[in-house]
């Protein structure tokens, strides 16, 4: 494979630093923009296939300083634009050029309140990277600054030096805020309403924290860890936790209000409603939505055979059916408990396909195979109703459709079976009806997601919404932007309250 | 964390226990079931239905069969042990009205769940009828219970230890069949074999006719679709559109099929658990 073991990589930058960095003049743009992008060193291929550890390894910090010098400081920096919180970019990619971590975390918090998770799941390639001057005068986004993993790097290494200081909270206001569901966007409204000093209650219905970063996104991406060090930075400042708690259902959300006495509520429980194609067979044994098949993963640790009493399905040759973030960690996940085969089944092509470049790179590393260009048209089932196969079609690309994407068009007659006993259905997530049901006065669209105003306010006074649930199945940073717009409106109601 | 405050065993393998859980009890309807853990890091989720609740206690009591892992560790924690994770109510609660004639039929375990229902029956104004089903005389549970709300109670059992030798389907067609008796209303809850009987029982005679599925469940708010059915060609989730539904729509070889999903595994769980029971045994002894 291209990959450098990590002695290479850390052999080549050895030299790239010295020439970049033990100079008596500074580097000129022109060499700057030659400068190669870094690698990021990762396990390799043959040994994570078999483990649930993080992939990516992340930058040394000879390399982060190299990677940090390809920025060229642009005077309209587009990477800011593209990014959605607007972190500064280039202030903080100075401060790492400059050996200078800490001033460059203080930078990136300023607007960001989860660096680590961003900088390890954001879609870079499409946001703040896409239109990065040093890609575009490489001619290709793969050559651009590497601005997640830079952000990653200084996110880690002020958690390695265990001197994060929980933010400074202002004196008790005496108004309470509740919070429901503790995704990126319930766990970034908890931290901007608790500096302002208002007493916060986190309600979680599952037993563990994170929303889908802890029940969705696999270990090897995104690990527990550093979900639990924000949690635990919340818990410093005082937010309380209410797991095992489903709002609606434990307590109607306006008793919330009504009977316990909160006076604002955030609501951010995401898109929790996992999609179905609607074809024969998807109800047999062996179909699996994404969302159960790695919540047993991740969540119940089922991947953990030995101490784990909840079982996974045992498979030998699997199909995922989608090409997103969720079908690649479906793929990925079934490789590491044991499936021989694993297929990933898109209509479309690898162009349209969209999961993160780096996903799809390293699922393909590991060994997942890709079926481009074809879909499944039923599950076939033996006598005890366990998948036995799925009958697949496949597809040619026509004319470009209203997202502009070319549409799939099926070739007739081009059925054929794919030998597989287990399928995932990876094909999106509907927003989760839960609370809206159980609160009628709640407004939502036809696709079930809460209808907020530019401030994020529901159709109730004083109940805010962000993330998921709002903007439908989307990432991780547009629900920590949300939440931030949510937290500001809150803290501007309850002053305006007293 | 829910503190157990009395624990007793109904028979063989069957437990009953009052669990503290005062916001459940405020809100609780009949029909609804909580999902617990016995450890919170490797536990597995199981949902048991709210069987009771008791206001002043501030508790919901539980009835169980053990039946693998996770309710033989249940059975095994006593009155002051906390339970780590318990959530709930969920599910619709059952739709209670005055129907006319109504008949419960609970079998085995599922005598526990439809306890509550029987009771919001009854005190809605219905006649009601139960029809109680079990292997043998010591498997029978909530008699005495079922006794004090019935205007009519049937015992059943399969081997003729108790009450009629028959299966609950028996006399469930007698009272359909006689135009005097006829319900206007059947409920059965029980072995998913003895709901679709039941269900077949009744289609004949057009009496609307609700079950209420025990699917395999894992989040028990709507967001893994594992505990899907299929009702009337249509895919349902127990765990938010349930657990009850018209047994007559209700796809029961499918959902039984489903239910063995992971058949060898949890009896590979159990094995591995009942061999640490006897490891435990062994220890006992040589102190
Ligand atoms: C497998 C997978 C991979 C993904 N990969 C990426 C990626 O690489 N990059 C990226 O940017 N995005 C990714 N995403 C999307 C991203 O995770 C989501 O957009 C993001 O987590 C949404 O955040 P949220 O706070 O709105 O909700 P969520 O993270 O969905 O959290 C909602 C929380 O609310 C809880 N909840 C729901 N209802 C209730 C209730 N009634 N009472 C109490 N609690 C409740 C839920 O249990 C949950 O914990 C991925 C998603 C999945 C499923
Ligand atoms: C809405 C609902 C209400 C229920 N109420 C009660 C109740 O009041 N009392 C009671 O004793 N049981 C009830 N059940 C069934 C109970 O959840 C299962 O017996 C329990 O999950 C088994 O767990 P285990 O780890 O002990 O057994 P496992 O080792 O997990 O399994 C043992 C056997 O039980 C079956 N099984 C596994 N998981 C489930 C499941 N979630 N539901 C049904 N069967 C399963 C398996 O097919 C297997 O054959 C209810 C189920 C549902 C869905
Ligand atoms: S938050 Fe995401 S989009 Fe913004 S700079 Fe960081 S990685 Fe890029
Ligand atoms: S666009 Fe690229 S080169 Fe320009 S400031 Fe941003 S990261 Fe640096
Ligand atoms: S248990 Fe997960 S959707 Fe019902």
């Amino acid at each position: 494979m291209s990959h450098l073991s990590q002695a290479e990589i850390n052999e080549q930058v050895k030299i790239l630093f010295d020439q970049i960095f033990n100079r008596t003049t500074p580097l000129t743009k022109k060499e700057q923009l030659a400068i190669p992008p870094q690698m990021m060193p990762a396990q390799d291929e043959n040994i994570r296939r078999y483990n649930l550890e993080e992939v990516a390894v992340g930058y040394s910090a000879e390399q982060a300083r190299v990677e940090a010098m390809r920025c060229i400081q642009c005077a309209k920096p587009s990477c800011i634009s593209d990014c959605p919180v607007s972190i500064n970019i280039p202030g903080f990619i100075k401060h790492v050029a400059e050996n200078d971590f800490q001033s460059a975390i203080d930078v990136i918090k300023e607007t960001s309140l989860l660096p680590s998770i961003c900088g390890r799941v954001c879609p870079q390639e499409t946001q703040c990277q896409l239109n990065c001057a040093t890609g575009k005068f490489n001619k290709s986004v793969d050559k651009a600054v590497a601005i997640g993993r830079l952000e990653r790097f200084v996110a880690d290494w002020e958690r390695e030096q265990g001197t994060i200081k929980p933010p400074i909270v202002k004196p008790e206001t005496g108004k309470k805020v509740a919070i429901v569901g503790s995704g990126p966007a319930g766990l970034v409204v908890a931290a901007d309403v608790r500096r302002e000093g208002h007493d916060v209650t986190l309600f979680e219905a599952f037993h563990k924290l994170g929303g889908v970063m802890r029940y969705g996104i696999p270990e090897f991406r995104l690990p527990n860890d550093i979900i639990d060090q924000e949690v635990s930075t919340l818990e410093k400042m005082g937010v309380k936790f209410q797991k095992n708690f489903v709002v609606g259902r434990t307590r109607k959300l306006l008793d919330l209000m009504k009977k316990d006495g909160f006076d604002s509520v955030f609501i951010g429980t995401g898109a929790g409603l996992p999609m179905f194609m609607g074809i024969a067979g998807e109800n047999l044994v062996g179909v699996f939505s994404a969302n159960e098949y790695l919540t047993r993963a991740n969540l119940m640790k089922a991947y953990d055979e030995e101490h784990s009493d909840t079982p996974f399905f045992h498979s030998k040759n699997v199909a995922v059916l989608g090409g997103g973030n969720v079908a690649m960690d479906s793929a990925r996940m079934a490789l590491r408990l044991g499936a021989e085969n694993v297929y990933v089944v898109y209509r479309r092509t690898e162009v349209e396909m969209p999961a993160r470049v780096e996903e799809v790179e390293h699922a393909k590393e590991e060994g997942v195979q890709f079926l481009f260009l074809q879909n499944a048209k039923s599950i076939k089932g033996n006598e005890k109703s366990r998948v036995v196969g799925m009958e697949c079609l496949r597809y040619e690309l026509g004319e470009p459709d209203s997202s502009g994407r070319r549409r799939p068009v099926v070739i007739e007659g081009s059925e054929f079976m794919l030998d597989v006993d287990t399928v995932i259905v990876a094909i999106g997530n509907g927003s989760n009806p839960l609370v809206s049901q159980t609160t009628p006065e709640l407004t939502v669209n036809k696709w079930g997601n809460l209808i907020v105003d530019d401030k994020m306010k529901t159709s109730i006074d004083g109940i805010y919404a962000g993330g998921d649930i709002v903007l439908g199945a989307a990432t991780v940073i547009l629900a920590m932007g949300e939440g931030r717009k949510a937290a500001a409106a809150i803290n501007e109601y309850l002053l305006e309250e007293r | 964390m829910a503190k157990i405050l009395y624990k007793e065993q109904l028979s063989a393998d069957v437990y009953l226990m009052r669990v503290h859980a005062p916001l459940i009890v405020e809100e609780r309807k009949a029909g609804q079931f909580i999902i617990l853990q016995t450890n919170e890091e490797f536990g597995e989720r199981i949902p048991l239905t709210i069987a009771d609740a008791n206001e002043a206690e501030g508790s919901i009591t539980l009835i169980f069969q053990v039946v693998g892992k996770t309710t033989t560790e249940l059975s095994q924690f006593n009155v002051g042990d906390d339970l780590p994770v318990l959530v709930g109510p969920l599910g619709k609660p059952t739709h209670i009205e005055n129907f006319g004639k109504v008949v419960c039929v609970g079998g085995g375990i599922g005598v526990a769940p439809l306890h509550p229902i029987a009771q919001a029956l009854k005190a809605a104004g219905n006649e009601v009828t139960t029809i109680i089903g079990a292997r043998n005389k010591d498997l029978i549970i909530l008699e005495k219970e079922m006794k004090a709300i019935a205007d009519n109670l049937i015992i059943c059992t399969d081997d003729g230890s108790y009450g009629r030798k028959d299966l609950v389907t028996a006399p469930l067609k007698e009272i359909c069949e006689n135009e005097a008796t006829k319900p206007n209303m059947v409920i059965a809850i029980g072995p998913p074999i003895m709901m679709k009987f039941c269900s077949l029982t009744t289609k004949p005679y057009g009496v609307f006719t609700q079950v209420s599925l025990n699917t395999i469940m894992v989040d028990g708010t709507g967001m893994c679709g594992g505990c899907r059915v299929n009702v009337g060609n249509q895919v349902k989730f127990v765990c938010v559109d349930g657990p009850e539904f018209d047994g007559h729509l209700v796809d029961f070889d499918n959902m039984m099929a489903r239910l063995s999903s992971f058949k060898g595994l949890e009896t590979e769980a159990l094995h591995k658990c009942n061999v640490d029971k006897e490891f435990e045994a062994k220890l006992e002894e040589k102190k």
